[in-house]
């Protein structure tokens, strides 16, 4: 649910707007230039940001490749797949707690709050940490604050989960432009330059959420037509089921049971990751893992595999199947299937997907990067730069209120194009009734108790009247991300009514602002900062360079005035290198720069001439 | 405005499905919120609600069943939300034994799927005859206009309505784990 609450960012307006894929496994970060979309490397020059963050013992927050180093070495300050307990109960992750190494804190009833160390967080708070770190790799490649964001998120995700998302966005300092259906986004990439017409189906399957949707591409516009899914499907669920075999093998070989050994788990984890990655390409491979000194290794064939993740596989086509049937199409009306995710690398799932579309898959776009490509993509579109492209997404679930008898009666149908809206009267039961509540859900099964409770909505502040005198208006608006926002009206006197959102999992609007309020202050000190820093690094280094050329014979060629020029701009310089404005550390840099052009030449003419000098012709 | 007004239509209640389309598109483009991203919140908010209305429309317009309904609805018609209750008098005899198949089933009788997969195509064939019927009632309504005619058709999308009940709680025991079909 979203509410009238916005950070005021000021004047941020035409700075670059860069597409994120905010995935289980890995998290990457893409903005759009002339020639299309490009992922933004890392300091290290890697695309993929592994989301894994780790609070080490000395107060730092460290993520990606080097939280992963960690999560060996101190499993207890470090937390992967994240994005699994996004908008999410503690009841509804039970089943996760058994395979996740997830440690909830005590007093996680309302909100889940997970410990790395002595550190408290919850999961947008985390999530929010994977952002800022691509949020500065994307201000470090591209030269400027990046403030505004696309984030991606999977189709099937409710509201809660995208509300969560677009919690964490904030947290990190960027106002989320849009949440866009993952699968979505990747159609986007394909469509950019394939085909400008027909009907694609795609189907991803991640590190833990499987999404298929079907659109009808019409000359730049997009339109779901429909989408079906699993939040909690994806290859993660892979590595737990080789991960049990090998725990079973282990405990009968060593006689000991490793389960419970953070990093030895992790350490297999890691084992079985590469086993299966191999498998997608070799006949057979092994299992191998060393722990304490003692070795496991384990033959497995494709074969073996299969069987093992066949179950997993076959969970993905019940959702398909609903898919096109929702789609009001048949398989056989269906152009081209495209391919989205790490997992739909392993040949089986390629092979289930060709089956049942009866077409072959397409897998030109890397699976890994095509999500993050389509974000870009679509910040291009809200940013102006795309001009002939249009997204129309739908909404994956159907809302719903509670009505007499715990009845949920339906008042915006899955598969609703966004924004999306619907209108209901309300009046009161009994003579001067003030509040009437109301409980949203969302979900397609008939009764309250089998759907997800999305919030309770108050309406408050009514006028005193007889029963059922009172008349308000409530209109439900599926927004663009697929967030539901609630506005009512009393239809008597034409005034806006008052609402109070309980919303039932995830952060209240107040905790949301209390960290936004203390991450944005620092994400913007960080990023002051760190300007400052690499215009000291710049200064450093020309005042090196300029140190060394005194004791160069170019120096006795310039003259006085020259001379002096020089060590004025040296010395202004060193005057602005402990100020904490970093335009001001550049503007004395360039006047170095400047002041120094006919050293330069000069140096390199003498430099020339020495070459020459030694050439023997 | 109404629905058709926004497409530009009249009120009809047979449309061009592809020129439906093409206009869906085309007011899309327009009103998008994508168009209004970085505009003010003013702004945005209108193109929120005004692509809404256009969405809803659409998904009204779209559907022959929604349109004829939403249509009954603007001209004054009680279309009764209620779910069909009363057995069509003609149906009595079938639903009595569908009844019977359906409790059959649910007790654990597998024989009782047989006479359910008959019923099921039984019932699809109605509604398809029922829809071929409802083409040529919108057909003969666009041309007269004459409320009677709408009138007809309200008793034939009860029957439609009900028949579709039927065939979703049969499937529903036919594939106990599936979502039922719409």
């Amino acid at each position: 649910m979203s509410q009238v609450f916005e950070i005021d960012f000021g004047d941020h307006r035409q700075s670059k707007l860069v597409g994120i894929d905010l995935g289980t496994t890995n998290s990457l970060v893409a903005f759009l230039d002339l020639t299309g979309p490009k992922v933004i490397p890392g300091p290290e020059g890697e695309k993929l940001v592994p989301s894994i963050v780790s609070w080490t013992s000395d107060g730092r927050f460290v993520v990606g490749n080097e939280a992963r180093r960690l999560l060996i070495d101190q499993p207890e300050r470090t937390v992967y797949s994240v994005k699994r307990l996004m908008g999410r109960g503690l009841a509804d992750i039970q089943d996760e707690l058994k395979l996740f190494p997830f440690r909830i804190s005590p007093g996680s009833d309302s909100v889940l709050r997970l410990e790395l160390g002595e550190k408290v967080l919850t999961p947008p708070e985390i999530s929010a940490q994977v952002l800022l770190q691509l949020k500065r790799n994307a201000e470090a490649f591209l030269g400027e604050a990046v403030t505004q964001a696309v984030i991606t998120v999977p189709a099937y995700f409710n509201d809660a989960q995208r509300q969560a998302t677009k919690d964490a966005g904030r947290i990190a300092g960027l106002e989320v432009l849009r949440l866009v259906n993952e699968p979505t986004a990747a159609s986007l990439a394909y469509g950019l330059d394939t085909r400008n017409s027909g009907v694609v189906a795609v189907y991803d399957l991640g590190g833990g959420t499987f999404d298929i949707s079907i659109l009808r591409l019409d000359d730049g516009i997009f339109e779901v037509l429909a989408t079906n899914g699993d939040t909690h499907l994806g290859g993660d669920d892979i590595d737990n089921r080789l991960i049990r075999i090998a725990l079973e093998d282990i405990a009968g070989e060593w006689g000991e049971d490793i389960s419970r050994s953070g990093p030895a788990v992790q350490l297999l984890r890691r084992a079985v990751i590469e086993a299966k990655e191999q498998l997608s390409y070799l006949p057979f491979t092994s299992i191998q893992m060393e722990y304490r000194g003692k070795k496991y290794q384990r033959q497995i064939t494709r074969e073996l595999f299969e069987s093992l993740i066949a179950g997993i596989v076959d969970r993905t086509l019940g959702p398909c199947r609903q898919c096109i049937q929702d789609s009001g199409l048949s398989v056989e009306q269906i152009d081209e299937v495209v391919l989205v995710g790490g997992s739909t690398r392993i040949p089986m799932v390629r092979r289930a997907v060709e089956t049942l579309f009866k077409a072959k898959p397409h897998t030109e776009l890397n699976p890994d990067e095509v999500v993050a490509l389509g974000a870009a993509v679509q910040a291009g579109i809200l940013s102006g730069d795309v001009e002939d492209h249009l997204l129309l997404d739908v909404t994956p679930l159907s809302l719903g209120i509670e009505t007499m008898g715990g009845v949920a009666s339906k008042l915006i149908h899955r598969n609703s194009t966004i924004p999306a809206s619907a209108t209901e009267a309300f009046t009161t039961a009994v003579d001067g009734q003030r509040n009437v509540l109301i409980h949203v859900l969302q979900g397609e099964r008939e009764l309250v108790k089998d759907c997800r409770s999305l919030a309770r909505f108050e309406l408050k502040d009514i006028e005193p009247l007889p029963a059922g005198a009172a008349r308000i208006e409530v209109r439900f608006l599926i927004d663009a991300n697929g967030i539901l926002n609630v506005s009512a009206r009393d239809q008597r006197t034409g005034k806006e009514q008052s609402v109070e959102v309980k919303p039932s999992y995830g952060l209240t609007e107040e905790q949301v602002e209390a960290m936004i309020r203390e991450s944005v202050e620092k994400a913007e000190e960080d990023f002051a900062e760190r300007q400052v820093r690499e215009a000291r690094l710049e200064a450093d280094a020309i005042l090196a360079g300029a140190e060394k050329a005194r004791s160069n014979d170019a120096w006795m060629e310039l003259n006085d005035e020259e001379r002096a020029a020089i060590s004025d701009a040296v010395n202004q310089l060193l005057l602005a290198y402990h100020s904490s404005d970093h335009n001001l550390i550049r503007a004395k840099i360039h006047e170095l720069n400047t002041a120094t052009l006919q050293l330069a030449e000069t140096m390199m003419n003498t430099a020339v001439k020495a070459a020459l000098k030694g050439t023997k012709l | 405005m109404d629905h058709f007004q926004l497409f530009g239509l009249k009120r009809r209640l047979s449309l061009d499905a592809a020129g439906l389309q093409e206009r869906f598109y085309e007011l899309s483009r327009e009103c998008h919120p994508d168009r209004y991203a970085r505009r003010p919140a003013g702004e945005r908010q209108k193109a929120e609600q005004a692509s809404a209305l256009l969405n809803d429309a659409y998904r009204t317009l779209r559907d022959p069943i929604s349109r004829a309904e939403y249509l009954l609805k603007q001209e004054g018609f009680d279309i009764g939300e209620q779910r069909g209750k009363d057995v069509p008098p003609e149906l009595l005899e079938e639903v009595f034994e569908l009844n019977m198949a359906l409790e059959g089933l649910r007790g654990g009788d597998e024989d009782a799927r047989g006479p359910l997969e008959e019923a099921r195509r039984r019932f699809l064939e109605m509604r398809c005859e029922i829809d071929t019927e409802l083409g040529r009632l919108f057909q003969q309504y666009d041309a007269s206009g004459d409320a009677a005619i709408l009138q007809q058709i309200r008793g034939v999308l009860n029957r439609r309505r009900y028949i579709r009940n039927l065939v979703q709680e049969v499937e529903k025991e036919l594939a106990p784990s599936g979502q039922p079909a719409r």
